[in-house]
């Protein structure tokens, strides 16, 4: 759309940035001044430079927490982006049964996360909950709390039953958005239902799968609440994610310049991975 | 993967091949991913809607897949405890506050974003968006001492404001999609009939996008709702949110599994009303916004 040049609008802006500013710059010099100083006590505090990130980037179990991440987001996306869009195909368009459909499927987000967390410790319980009862009935040996692959693989069941949700209100919005001379034309000329999603749907599909893309893999590298409650970070610390070890950093050892380090560097990377999906996302669109 | 194959394989109806066999195969394929889907999504539901008519023995002791000798005392016991309904009440307050607040901040921004290019439009829109991908866990601290500071501590109006700072960027986002799909020969015809800009907006452009207000209000309403760390860090006990009392339950009398299924239901219910109340607006218009 062609829009006037006018820096009056500035006005309109306003609101939005003194709440934001307000919200976020304040907190965030606060962190800045924590990383630079060492704090003994209520007004003892010294200046030590860049000690704390050279301390963070050189810490041995954030390097792991750091990979344990980035797997954890790597696998999150490669399976409810893809699943997204396919039951976002399936869903009727339009009638009772497309509303039925998708107040069942949004059900999930709308749960707060130490509820998700709860449910999902129950119910992958081996003695006490459905899923933990018939995976191990079907012999296969399943226990969340003794045995890390169990725990990764419940925590990622987990996090696609939260979030696919999004994924698949996204897409399906995209869908229902093609209109439908594109779909009469395709028919006429003998297009396949691969030809038809391939050149027709997943072009249409660019812009709400952007962002779904980058919701998710913001919200699946700052998770926390989720696996927390579930594992605790454990067993031992195979599901240690960064949010999970900077909390206890920050609030249960009160390591506060480290910890504020910390959290300038995780800001940093997920603002420079966002930039790279997002520029990678905007040029795949294009071509 | 089997699912998304099988679905895109599928040619569904008016868009099928000749072979009636396969046509039949391609309704019957979607809807069976479908149905997979949903019970991979209800049966957790219905797990813990199950737990909640039992007792915490029975509980720990049967795994029957229909609730053991039910019971109604876990939901009677939050009914008639004020520190627990109050909590939903809290819980509630503060949300509600989060979803006018955003609203009113980002309607006048997402229309300035759509129809105007002005100094610096698109770095402001960057900006907005990186507090989205600021990890709560970051601001827990600063975000404590802030709102002790100016007095809010332990108000629903410090957690209503902190939910802001991640929930305005995409309320701008989304709201500027809807705004551009309003052509702005409306505005200027609006104009020239001599609308002033505020009573354009209120009267005759609010209107035009109420779904994308209703979809913003939507998503506003679940980061709040959802939201543990900030709600827990910024309340101690006349504001604490369900979220939280649901937490300290927890750790004070041992774990009562029957009582915590109980007030985890009741944390599913108002997602349930405000969904069916979006319903049929989710899917327009989202399609449009710029990217």
């Amino acid at each position: 759309m062609l829009k006037i040049e006018d820096n009056r609008a500035w006005f309109l802006i306003l609101p939005v940035f003194l709440l934001v500013a307000f919200n976020a710059v304040i907190p965030l010099m606060t962190v800045v001044n924590y990383s630079l100083q060492d704090i003994f006590g209520p007004g003892q505090r010294a200046f030590i430079g860049v000690e704390w990130f050279r301390e963070t980037l050189r810490d041995p179990a954030i390097h792991a927490a750091f990979l344990r991440q980035i797997l954890f987001s790597g696998l999150v996306l490669a399976i409810e982006i893809p699943l997204g869009v396919a039951i976002a195909l399936t869903l009727p368009r339009g009638g009772w049964k497309a509303s039925a459909a998708i107040v069942l499927v949004a059900i999930p987000l709308l749960i707060p996360f130490n509820v998700v967390g709860m449910i999902w410790q129950v119910y992958a319980r081996p003695e006490i909950g459905f899923l933990g009862q018939v995976v191990n009935a079907l012999g296969i040996p399943f226990n969340y709390t003794g045995d890390p692959l169990s725990a990764w693989v419940t925590i990622l069941m987990m996090d696609a039953w939260h979030w696919t949700p999004l994924v698949i209100l996204l897409a399906y919005a995209g869908l229902c958005s093609i209109p439908e001379p594109y779909y009469q034309a395709a028919r006429i000329d003998g297009a396949s239902r691969w030809a038809v999603f391939r050149y027709i749907e997943l072009p249409k599909l660019n812009g709400v799968l952007t962002i779904a893309f980058l919701l998710r893999f913001m919200d699946s590298f700052m998770i926390y609440t989720e696996p927390y409650v579930v594992t605790g970070g454990g067993p031992g610390s195979s599901t240690t994610f960064l949010s999970i070890r900077l909390v206890n950093m920050a609030v249960g050892q009160f390591d506060l310049g480290p910890a504020a380090a910390f959290s300038l560097v995780y800001f940093l990377v997920i603002l420079l991975f966002s930039y790279v999906f997002y520029t990678i996302l905007q040029r795949a669109g294009r071509a | 993967m089997t699912i998304a194959d099988a679905a895109l394989a599928a040619p569904t109806e008016g868009r099928a091949r000749p072979a009636s066999r396969s046509r039949a195969l391609g309704r019957l394929v979607p809807a069976l991913g479908l149905g997979l889907f949903l019970t991979f999504q209800m049966l957790p539901i219905y797990w813990i809607t199950r737990m909640s008519f039992m007792t915490p023995r029975t509980i720990m002791s049967r795994s029957d897949f229909l609730p053991v000798a039910p019971t109604l005392d876990n939901y009677r016991v939050i009914l008639g405890d004020p520190t627990w309904y109050m909590s939903y009440v809290n819980s509630l307050t503060y949300v509600l506050i989060n979803m006018a607040i955003s609203l009113a901040v980002s309607l006048p921004a997402a229309y300035a974003f759509s129809r105007y290019r002005f100094l610096g439009d698109k770095h402001v829109f960057f900006w907005l968006f990186t507090n989205r991908m600021a990890p709560a866990a970051v601001f827990l601290l600063p975000f404590f001492q802030l709102y002790s500071a100016v007095g809010l501590f332990d108000t629903p109006w410090a957690v209503a404001l902190a939910h802001t700072l991640f929930v305005v960027p995409l309320a701008v986002w989304i709201l500027e999609g809807f705004m551009s799909g309003v052509p702005r020969e409306i505005d200027e015809t609006a104009y020239i009939d001599g609308y002033s800009m505020p009573r354009f907006f209120l009267t005759v452009f609010l209107p035009l996008i109420r779904s994308g207000i209703g979809v913003t209000a939507f998503f506003c309403f679940m980061f709040s709702w959802i939201e543990l760390l900030l709600a827990r860090t910024l309340t101690s006990v006349d504001a604490r949110p369900i979220v939280v009392t649901m937490t300290r339950t927890a750790s004070a009398s041992g774990l009562d599994w029957g009582l915590l299924a109980a007030a985890g239901v009741l944390t599913i219910l108002p997602g349930v009303a405000v969904i069916w109340f979006v319903r049929n607006y989710i899917a327009k218009g989202f399609a449009l916004g710029r990217v």
